[in-house]
């Protein structure tokens, strides 16, 4: 048995006790890009909703600490691993107090109820709330929690324990997610009671810093503190999400302080950012990365000398020029350099036209070949301009005698025949949902993401899976670490994937904004953020 | 009267028939559906697929989901969006109120400002003012919304900084909407400044909503005078010696009405076209933003009902066009 995060906890608990506060601020109004789709993190799954419900509503078991991908103590106090990894033990926090707002008032603290609820929702199929708003809980299915977790017990009020079905290290990252955020049991029996079970995820009920005032469909989301936060309240009293959905309009209202944060500004206006006086530009590299994958399954790709070939052509620093407006990095691994478990011992591979043309001359392709470039039709973080970056690709690959023709459609059925494996290479990227090495190499490099199409590479290596599955089943981050780098090294020896680049996330906010700590997954945590 | 209003109604079923086939045929002829994307860069099972499908109920023959669709329709159920599970008319009911507000507001602007542009043009006809009003209704008819909107916001909310950016109030007024019109739920919410802050907010949204109809009311109107004033029964006025403000105002400009009247029930259709780009710009929660994302999202139960809901509002002013012909002009009134 290992008890982990005791010293986390007793800080934490100390800083608790000394009934240290922030100071107290004006309101702080951010422009969001949107509407969350609804405020229950279970069911609701994009990053807008996560910044909208799970960051200020809720609290997890577990959790990132501020600014980075590290575990901290959460409503668990600790836990235990049983020595063949499969049953965790949880102590839960004491005295932590549910939202008491105009629509539920709670009469008891959060206990182990509240977990067995929070998991059995999702994952007991009989259980009354499963249905109610959809029954579809795609990150609760989609990460494996499904399949993996075999009980969920409550031992006493404060105890409960889970029990999987084989040891997988990222099981416990996944108790960190925001679909694990912890709702109140009392409430749910009490919107059942009253026939309206689907308010739960729309009237929201946690124990985060912030409650939940007021929604008002694509205008304004309000928040109060939580003036019994279990931690330090708040600095600010009152948070206002205005939602802005177009770029260059939120960065009008934050020139016009009618917003003091803003989410994702536009690359086009960073220099601007960069030289208004009003204004503090926060910068973080992405937990993401771009890349281009060889299908491995159409010949001439499934030669690895050609993907090599192919990769050593195309000019990379020119594409994070003119691409990414220098915003980003170059990648030389299938995972951000921000993760733990990123191998820097990895050389990329040069830009050296002359000598992939000699590797194609080498596997018999000394006149080239031809072949397709499929670039997707959308903006995203990892990728800004798709198109625009297959044309550059193509130029490169036209010097080395290759052929591409670039392929395109709309962004669903992109997405499908990718799926598919219609193409044969294929610009994508990823997001990680929780700073996990696993999340990266297992997800998208995998045998089995090459069957459900997560793979796109459809790349099925046994000695990388070998790797990859065995850092899943040990939870020693030092034993992890060696078995992904490992894995990293084999990756770039078998060139599944051009590695273009991992793209830098910006967050503008006025001059006077202080404490706020940028988040590597993405979402906006305002707790511990005040405004002068 | 009553004939004619029943003829017209008559119409309106089948249109009504056409546009159901229409929004449940263009949805679903669009490639990928709601569970491609929901999994976006993710890798899927095609049993999954298929099971999520099913739940959905996207796996029955299309014959057999139209009928569901419609038959619910005629109960008056719209059915809930897949993405925030909220029920289809309880978000049109909550964001439609913000695009009539814009859209009434915009059309005022345009009626203000493009009515009387429009005769001035006509009486001066070939002068410097005629020119001047078709050059400006020309440049506006062109401006594409997007641009203009943000040029808009530029000059005046970040230069100048005379009107809000964007929204519908300033963040510190917090009331809960009874009619969902702002500006008279400021106004009953009895806090101090709040309708101020709720018509500083419009006006830019309206400007920019407003140009386009301004800018064709301008024209018809300069257009329709011309026609009139040399009619017979004009050049009689005239003659009689009515004074001409009493000529323009009265004998000429009622008869011009009818062609602008037309026109303005035609910019309906286009102000909710426009509302889109312009509710976007401005974060304005309106329903234009509303079907702009649930087309990216393949929300088909919202794209059926929102745009069943759209239509019907379409229609219902054309009838109400079509009515006050008869209002203006009586020999247009049938029996």
């Amino acid at each position: 048995m290992r008890s982990l995060f005791l010293a986390a906890a007793c800080a934490a608990a100390l800083m608790a006790g000394s009934g240290a506060a922030f100071a107290q601020s004006k309101p702080l109004a951010f422009c969001s890009e949107g509407s969350p789709e609804n405020f229950g993190p279970m069911t609701a799954t994009s990053g807008t909703s996560n910044t909208a419900a799970a960051t200020p509503i809720y609290n997890r078991l577990i959790e990132f600490d501020r600014g980075t991908t590290d575990l901290v103590p959460g409503l668990a106090e600790s836990y235990d691993v049983s020595a063949d990894g499969t049953v965790y033990t949880l102590k839960l926090r004491k005295g932590v107090k549910f939202h008491k707002t105009s629509y539920f008032t709670p009469t008891r603290d959060f206990n182990a109820d509240d977990v067995l609820f929070t998991i059995n929702r999702q994952f007991d199929k009989k259980h009354p709330y499963y249905p109610v708003n959809g029954g579809k809980y795609e990150y609760f299915s989609s990460l494996g929690m499904e399949d993996a977790l075999a009980k969920v017990e409550k031992i006493d009020d404060y105890t409960v324990r889970l029990t999987i079905k084989e040891a997988l290290s990222p099981f416990v990252t996944n108790l960190a997610m925001d679909f694990m955020s912890m709702y109140s049991a009392e409430y749910a029996d009490k919107l059942m009671a009253a026939k309206t079970p689907e308010k739960i995820d729309l009237e929201p009920i946690g124990t985060g810093a912030f409650q939940f005032v007021a929604y008002q469909k694509d205008a304004v989301i309000r928040y109060r503190a939580n003036a019994d936060y279990w931690k330090p309240k708040a600095a600010v009293t009152d948070l206002i999400f205005a939602i802005t959905p177009d770029a260059a309009v939120r960065f009008a209202k934050l020139k016009a302080n009618e917003c003091q944060v803003m989410a994702l500004p536009a690359p086009a206006d960073i220099a601007a950012m960069k030289t208004d006086a009003n204004i503090n530009l926060m910068e973080r590299e992405g937990l993401n990365v771009g890349y281009l994958a060889y299908n491995v399954e159409k010949k001439p790709l499934d030669d690895v000398r050609v993907r090599k070939a192919l990769n050593m052509a195309v000019n990379k620093a020119a594409i994070i020029q003119a691409i990414y407006l220098g915003a980003g990095k170059a990648a030389k691994n299938p995972m951000p350099p921000t993760i733990w478990g990123y191998n820097d011992a990895v050389q990329d591979d040069p830009y050296d036209p002359e000598a992939a043309k000699k590797l194609l001359a080498d596997a018999g392709l000394a006149n080239g070949f031809e072949t397709d470039i499929w670039a997707m039709p959308v903006s995203r973080p990892y990728n800004p301009g798709a198109r625009r970056m297959a044309e550059m690709i193509q130029a490169d690959w036209e010097k080395i005698g290759v052929k591409g023709k670039i392929v395109t459609f709309e962004w669903a059925e992109y997405l499908k025949r990718g799926r598919s494996g219609e193409h044969q290479t294929y610009l994508l990227g990823w997001t990680g949902d929780t700073g996990d090495p696993d999340n990266f190499l297992f997800e998208l490099l995998g045998c089995s993401a090459a069957k459900n199409g997560g793979n796109r590479a459809r790349w099925c290596n046994q000695d990388f899976e070998a790797l990859v599955q065995k850092a899943r089943k040990t939870a020693v981050k030092t034993e992890r670490t060696a078995f992904y780098e490992q894995a990293q090294v084999i990756f770039k020896k078998e060139a599944p994937w051009l590695t273009i680049a991992h793209s830098v996330a910006y967050v503008p906010m006025r001059k006077g904004v202080e404490g706020f700590k940028m988040d590597p997954l993405g979402r906006y945590d305002f707790y511990a953020v005040s405004v002068k | 009267m009553f004939g004619f209003l029943l003829a017209r109604l008559g119409l309106v079923i089948p249109t009504f028939l056409g546009i159901t086939i229409l929004a449940f045929g263009l949805i679903r002829m669009v490639p990928g559906d709601p569970i491609e994307l929901m999994a976006g860069e993710r890798g899927i099972t095609p049993e999954r697929h298929a099971r999520l499908r099913a739940e959905m109920g996207f796996d029955r023959p299309l014959p057999v989901q139209y009928a569901d669709y419609v038959v619910r329709s005629l109960h008056g159920d719209l059915g809930k969006s897949i993405v925030t599970r909220e029920s289809v008319l309880t978000e049109f009911l909550t964001l439609f109120p913000a695009t009539v507000e814009l859209a009434l507001s915009a059309m005022l602007v345009a009626l203000v400002i493009g009515l009387p542009a429009g005769i001035l043009a006509a009486v001066n006809r070939g002068g410097p003012l005629d020119y001047a009003v078709m050059g400006f209704s020309l440049t506006g008819y062109s401006m594409p919304i997007f641009w203009w909107a943000l040029l808009l916001i530029l000059t005046f909310s970040v230069t100048l900084g005379w009107t809000p950016v964007t929204g519908r109030i300033g963040l510190v007024y917090f009331f809960e909407p009874v009619t969902g019109f702002m500006l008279i739920d400021s106004l009953r919410s009895d806090q101090p400044g709040a309708f101020v802050s709720a018509v500083r907010h419009l006006i830019l949204p309206a400007l920019a909503l407003g140009t386009i109809p301004m800018a064709v009311i301008a024209r018809m109107t300069r257009s329709a005078m011309l026609e009139v004033l040399s009619e017979d029964y004009v050049r009689t006025a005239r003659a009689k010696g009515a004074s001409p403000l009493r000529v323009v105002g009265i004998h000429a400009l009622r008869n011009a009405l009818i062609p602008v009247v037309t026109v303005i029930g035609l910019q309906v259709g286009s102000l909710f076209a426009g509302a889109v780009l312009t509710e976007t710009i401005f974060a304005w929660p309106g329903i234009g933003k509303w079907l702009i994302e649930s087309i990216n999202r393949r929300d088909y139960p919202v794209l059926q009902g929102g745009l069943l809901l759209v239509a019907s509002v379409i229609i219902l002013v054309n009838l109400l066009v079509d009515l006050t012909y008869g209002a203006i002009n009586p020999r247009i009134r049938r029996g």
